[in-house]
């Protein structure tokens, strides 16, 4: 195959490498790039760049995975503010972060996660280090997991889950499979369904939890639901994989929303958890995230931590400095991490009265359907049951964009566009 | 080792295991205009933290394919090459590993005998499967092995990926010339490998971008298809901001796009987006002709500092008439230098004279000051 290409391709570098003369020009040219195929294209950004083009005045961009202010724009919060300004005038040096991060940064992450007075921290039984954001991190543990798990090197993710959870395991080696989670009838947990599935997961394999504010449904299970999930896990010995983007931004308080995680550590199950401060803190791009694992000993803390650094290394070396160190000021200093929590919590409750917001409208516009998902579902985004022609004319008529599977992204609703959406909503499904 | 070397004291030790530039006063240096940028970036109300691009800031990586190539390069020119912003040279050497392991199914490498000690970490993480060395330093000459090294890529199989580092190699210092250069070339064409260049001192080497980047632009210019992974660590002094750059080039532009949609599935399985912070800090002073001024000045300085400790460690010795010669120490170029001395010596001047270096007799030079030179030099003197 390569043969054919460069012969095939040997015209136009004549046209090109003249200069060399001939012996230069024979074999190179498009050679090398012949077999490498357009790749898919990201659906997501796809709606953001169809929303750019949209010249309606009334036009709702719900594909956007990012927070917005009530006026649609981005938000930087103003403990992220405060803490920049006084690291500005720390002039802090740029040497090269420890290949984990720095520890203070480490620490304050998974007592952020686990609860000030956490066993597992006091007790050195977490081996934690600075990731590449919630995906770097996810990175990390997919392929420490892929290298040293001693079971069934199977994830198993809920149905459905993130779009980019599958990418990132299957590059690291693992394989990928699905257990029942959402109910499209209900537009909520499909509890029996998760639990029939679970308890027939082979044993040893690894399953992937949503800490909190699933994405895309919004749906997450109850805290009684989470103990029983909890049993079933700990029965089938299963490990415990934690993805937790949205501490704080789901229900407006850090530890409620951290309920599931600090439950199963304090049942004694051994887990793997990830976290993102790019919702939490809008550090979105200063790609700021935790990886830890959770172990029964220090000494594995302590072992596990160094085959972790030896995976981190010839990936990236070490981690970026500026959004963890934003971090860090926050969490260290009592009325920073004060100020933080009151501007994560304004974010939450944002979305919760928009959520409110919308559900009563589509009743006012006498809607007859049951839209209690929409206050039922938590976090950024929320699954309204449209169906994906549904979801098509909701773009193509009214100019509101949204993903194909009916998810809007609550963060794209405002006060100001709530009516409209309402609206138009219920246009395209009475 | 490479631990202990954080700080630097006078009457303890003397610490060339560095992995930093130091300054005069053997400090870590923040570029006044990086400081200078940042309070820009901080108070302009219209930045935030936004996610970039999955490649990355394009004002970011535009600039730093152009800074590489040069502007007036017939690949960018054309439309062949781009760049992806990365997560320092490290990412850049992963991402292009990456690509070239998953789309292009290569799986055998060469590295440099020696080289930095990550590069076969990272191809091998990326999934090749076949290792192998080229010689390159000979240690009884001090100087570049031509002989060895073209011997080696000759019989290297069709489309092994050969790292080349664009100047200043790391750990040796020691560099081709460019007569070396274009003979290391012919064997690249002539048995079709696939040429993967490491820049990360550009400018940091001799203080002149252009020069830095010669043979890089010399591969171009020749019509090669490669890839080069850069890092804005030394030169910027931008080491935690983790700001880098995969530069690609090819022969035709209809591969671009198809290249372009694998490298974002690439990165967004493994970190989704690169840190916006550094990514702004280089678009900003790249982009703007008086900051970028300021920055050229400040590379000029810190290589200027490396070649004056050269210069005067190898004055000294030969004024202290030290057995052997150290016509090296000036020849070698960067951050590193490759002494020449053996592991008895270096353990010997580390146990009588407190001084760390590797034992491979590596030293980085920015560990040598004005006040601490005369002190090493007659250290390695009596050692030797």
């Amino acid at each position: 195959m390569a043969t054919s290409s460069r012969i095939a391709s040997v015209s136009t570098s004549l046209l090109k490498n003249n200069q060399y003369g001939i012996s230069s020009v024979v074999g190179r040219a498009s050679s090398w790039w012949s077999h490498v195929e357009m790749g898919p294209p990201d659906a997501i950004l796809g709606v953001t760049e169809a929303y750019k083009r949209d010249t309606n005045p009334k036009k709702i961009n719900l594909g956007v995975g990012a927070y917005r202010d009530d006026n649609g724009k981005p938000y930087v919060l103003p403990s992220v503010l405060k803490a920049e300004e006084r690291l500005s005038a720390k002039k802090l040096d740029k040497e090269y972060a420890p290949i984990a991060g720095s520890a203070e940064f480490c620490n304050l992450s998974i007592n952020l996660a686990l609860g000030e007075d956490n066993e597992q921290s006091k007790n050195g039984l977490n081996a934690t280090l600075q990731g590449i954001s919630g995906t770097g991190s996810l990175r990390i543990g997919a392929a420490f997991l892929a290298k040293f798990f001693p079971g069934n090197k199977e994830v198993y993710l809920p149905t459905p889950s993130w779009g980019n959870h599958t990418p990132i395991f299957k590059h690291s080696g693992l394989n990928v499979q699905q257990y029942r989670y959402y109910d499209p009838k209900t537009c909520g947990f499909d509890f029996q369904g998760a639990l029939q599935d679970i308890a027939k997961i082979p044993e040893k394999s690894i399953i992937l939890f949503h800490a909190c504010a699933h994405n895309p449904t919004g749906v997450d299970p109850k805290p009684e639901q989470w103990a029983e999930i909890s049993k079933v896990v700990q029965q089938k010995k299963l490990f415990p994989f934690f993805d937790m983007a949205y501490q704080g931004f789901a229900s407006g308080d850090v530890a409620r929303d951290a309920f599931a995680v600090r439950h199963f550590v304090k049942n004694g199950h051994e887990i793997v958890l990830t976290q993102s401060y790019a919702k939490n803190m809008g550090l979105y791009g200063e790609r700021a995230g935790a990886f830890s694992l959770i172990t029964s000993s220090k000494e594995a803390a302590q072992t596990t931590l160094s085959q972790l650094k030896i995976i981190v290394r010839p990936m990236y070396s070490n981690p970026p400095i500026h959004g963890a160190r934003i971090v860090t000021e926050i969490l260290s200093d009592p009325s920073l991490k004060s100020q933080w929590l009151q501007d994560v919590k304004g974010m939450a409750d944002r979305i919760i009265s928009v959520r409110t917001q919308l559900r009563d409208n589509l009743k006012k516009e006498g809607s007859q359907r049951d839209w209690s998902h929409i206050t039922d579902q938590i976090g950024m985004f929320c699954f309204t049951g449209m169906n994906q022609q549904q979801a098509e004319r909701l773009t193509k008529d009214f100019s509101v964009y949204l993903t194909k599977d009916g998810r809007i992204s609550m963060a794209g609703v405002t006060s100001k566009n709530v009516d409209y959406l309402a609206h138009a909503i219920h246009e395209i499904t009475k | 080792i490479m631990k202990l070397f954080i700080y630097f004291s006078t009457n303890a030790s003397l610490i060339l295991t560095a992995l930093a530039y130091r300054t005069d006063e053997g400090k870590p240096w923040v570029l006044p205009v990086v400081r200078k940028t940042e309070k820009q970036l901080a108070d302009d109300e219209a930045l935030n933290h936004e996610y970039l691009p999955v490649l990355g800031l394009q004002a970011c990586s535009s600039a730093a394919t152009r800074m590489l190539l040069g502007a007036e390069s017939r690949a960018l020119l054309e439309g062949l090459a781009f760049g992806v912003q990365t997560l320092s040279g490290t990412g850049a050497l992963r991402v292009g590993a990456e690509f070239l392991h998953r789309q292009l199914k290569y799986t055998t490498f060469y590295y440099s005998s020696p080289t930095w000690e990550n590069h076969h970490l990272v191809f091998t993480n990326a999934g090749f499967a076949e290792p192998r060395q080229y010689r390159y330093w000979n240690s009884e000459t001090r100087s570049l092995d031509l002989d060895g090294f073209l011997e080696d890529l000759r019989a290297a199989p069709k489309d092994s990926v050969i790292i080349l580092h664009a100047c200043a190699h790391n750990p040796t210092g020691c560099d081709p010339t460019s007569e070396q250069w274009t003979q290391i070339a012919d064997v690249i064409e002539e048995k079709q490998l696939f040429p993967f260049f490491d820049s990360a001192y550009q400018g940091f080497a001799s203080g002149d971008l252009e020069k830095d980047a010669w043979a890089v632009r010399y591969f171009a210019d020749r019509g090669f298809e490669f890839v080069c992974a850069q890092s804005f660590a030394k030169n910027f002094g931008l080491y935690n901001e983790r700001v880098g750059n995969l530069t690609v080039v090819v022969n035709n532009a209809v591969h671009l796009q198809p290249m372009k949609s694998q490298l974002t599935l690439i990165v967004r399985g493994m970190y989704s987006n690169p840190p916006n912070h550094g990514g702004r800090i280089v678009a900003t002073v790249l982009n703007n002709p008086q900051l970028f001024e300021e920055w050229k000045e400040s590379v000029r300085t810190m290589a200027k500092r490396i070649l004056d400790m050269r210069k005067g460690l190898k004055e000294r010795l030969e004024k202290l008439g030290t057995p052997g010669t150290w016509d090296h120490i000036v020849t070698q170029i960067g951050m590193f230098s490759y002494t020449g001395l053996s592991p008895q010596q270096v353990k010997h001047l580390t146990e009588k004279y407190h001084i760390y270096l590797l034992k491979s007799g590596r030293i980085n030079m920015c560990g040598l000051t004005t006040k601490n030179i005369d002190y090493v030099a007659k250290a390695i003197h009596e050692t030797v």
